[in-house]
């Protein structure tokens, strides 16, 4: 609080960055602009693809370093997302899907705790709504595909429901899977990433604040600020290898609800 | 506006509210790791179902997220 209350006595007023301070766009062309986030997906891309190209080359039956780090990453996607969720025979259909969907968030959430490129891509929702409506249509389509149309029942009816209490259940349902599931999907994304973001720019901008203040009570409490956004940024750095686990987590159990759906 | 700091009070709303998400989310892991540590070989059967958990508790927090920045 008296962090808060002091910079009142002193004057000078203190405007935190929030949600509508936005990068300028690197360049224009016509009514497109292309911003810093767009470069980074297209970077995020490259370096993706360089690196398992580099680690698949070889191929050798003793892994190198760089091939043995290739294939730990596979394996944790194969392993502990798909074969322990998704399971059964078919589970390596969607391993694809998953491997790449993972590392594109993991690197696109990374760049958050790169000094000098301090801008995860999915900080603007653009690209985490587009990730999620792809989730979306695959696991609604996959579930069609293994259940036919019935699936558009199983998928709002439970089993072993008594029949008075559906027309509660079937809108409570219909609205947690086919509405808010595919929105909170992008948003829990999007919102971490900017939250790390903001809470990096606003220690930051009150830092600076602070130390040009007077008082030497003001220039301490600048320090504080230093250290307690190192740890919120140790914090962050944790929390964007944790989304990028969750998110395609979450895509693995919709696929498998969608695939099972007769069993669930 | 000298001497002031400016921002939405929203975001104190949010911050309340949010309290409420973190206490169902910590109840979900507390439960997850509870049956995990009573039976080590049921981890892949609930840590699905503690993300599910997870997922769908936090949805609440999520969504005032959003509205903390959307209502005026």
């Amino acid at each position: 609080m008296i962090a808060l209350t002091l910079p009142a006595q002193e004057g000078g007023s203190f405007n935190p960055p929030g949600v509508n301070s936005h990068l300028a766009p690197l360049f224009t062309i016509g009514d497109f602009e292309f911003t810093k986030q767009m470069l980074l997906v297209l970077l995020s891309v490259a370096l993706i693809s360089w690196f398992f190209v580099a680690a698949a080359r070889q191929g050798k039956l003793v892994p190198g370093k760089l091939q043995f780090a290739g294939e730990v990453g596979y394996n944790f996607v194969r392993n502990s997302v798909a074969k322990d969720v998704i399971g059964g025979k078919d589970f390596m259909k969607y391993v694809p899907l998953l491997f790449s969907l993972f590392f594109f968030i993991l690197i696109n959430n990374i760049y958050g705790a790169i000094p000098l490129i301090q801008l995860p891509s999915f900080s603007h929702v653009g690209g985490a709504y587009f990730l999620a409506a792809l989730v979306y249509v695959i696991w609604i389509g996959v579930g069609i595909k293994a259940n036919g149309l019935r699936y558009l029942k199983l998928a709002v009816v439970p089993s072993g429901v008594p029949w008075y209490i559906l027309p509660l259940v079937v809108p409570i349902e219909i609205i947690s899977n086919f509405l808010v599931r595919p929105m909170t999907h992008s948003l829990r994304l999007f919102a971490t990433m900017l939250a790390g973001h903001l809470i990096v720019l606003i220690a930051g901008s009150g830092i600076e604040f602070l130390i040009m203040q007077e008082s030497v009570l003001m220039k301490g409490a600048s320090v504080l600020v230093l250290a307690g956004s190192i740890a919120m940024y140790m914090l962050e750095a944790l929390i964007m290898v944790l989304q990028a686990y969750v998110f395609v987590l979450l895509t693995a159990i919709y696929i498998e609800g969608a695939v099972h759906a007769d069993t669930h | 506006m000298n001497g002031t700091i400016n921002g939405s009070i929203n975001l104190v709303g949010y911050g309340l509210s949010a309290i409420g998400g973190a206490i169902g989310v910590g109840l979900v892991f507390a439960a997850y790791i509870n049956g995990v540590a009573r039976q080590p070989e049921a981890q892949r059967v609930l840590q699905p179902i503690a993300f599910l958990g997870l997922a769908l508790t936090e949805a609440l927090a999520i969504l005032g997220l959003v509205f903390a920045f959307v209502l005026k």
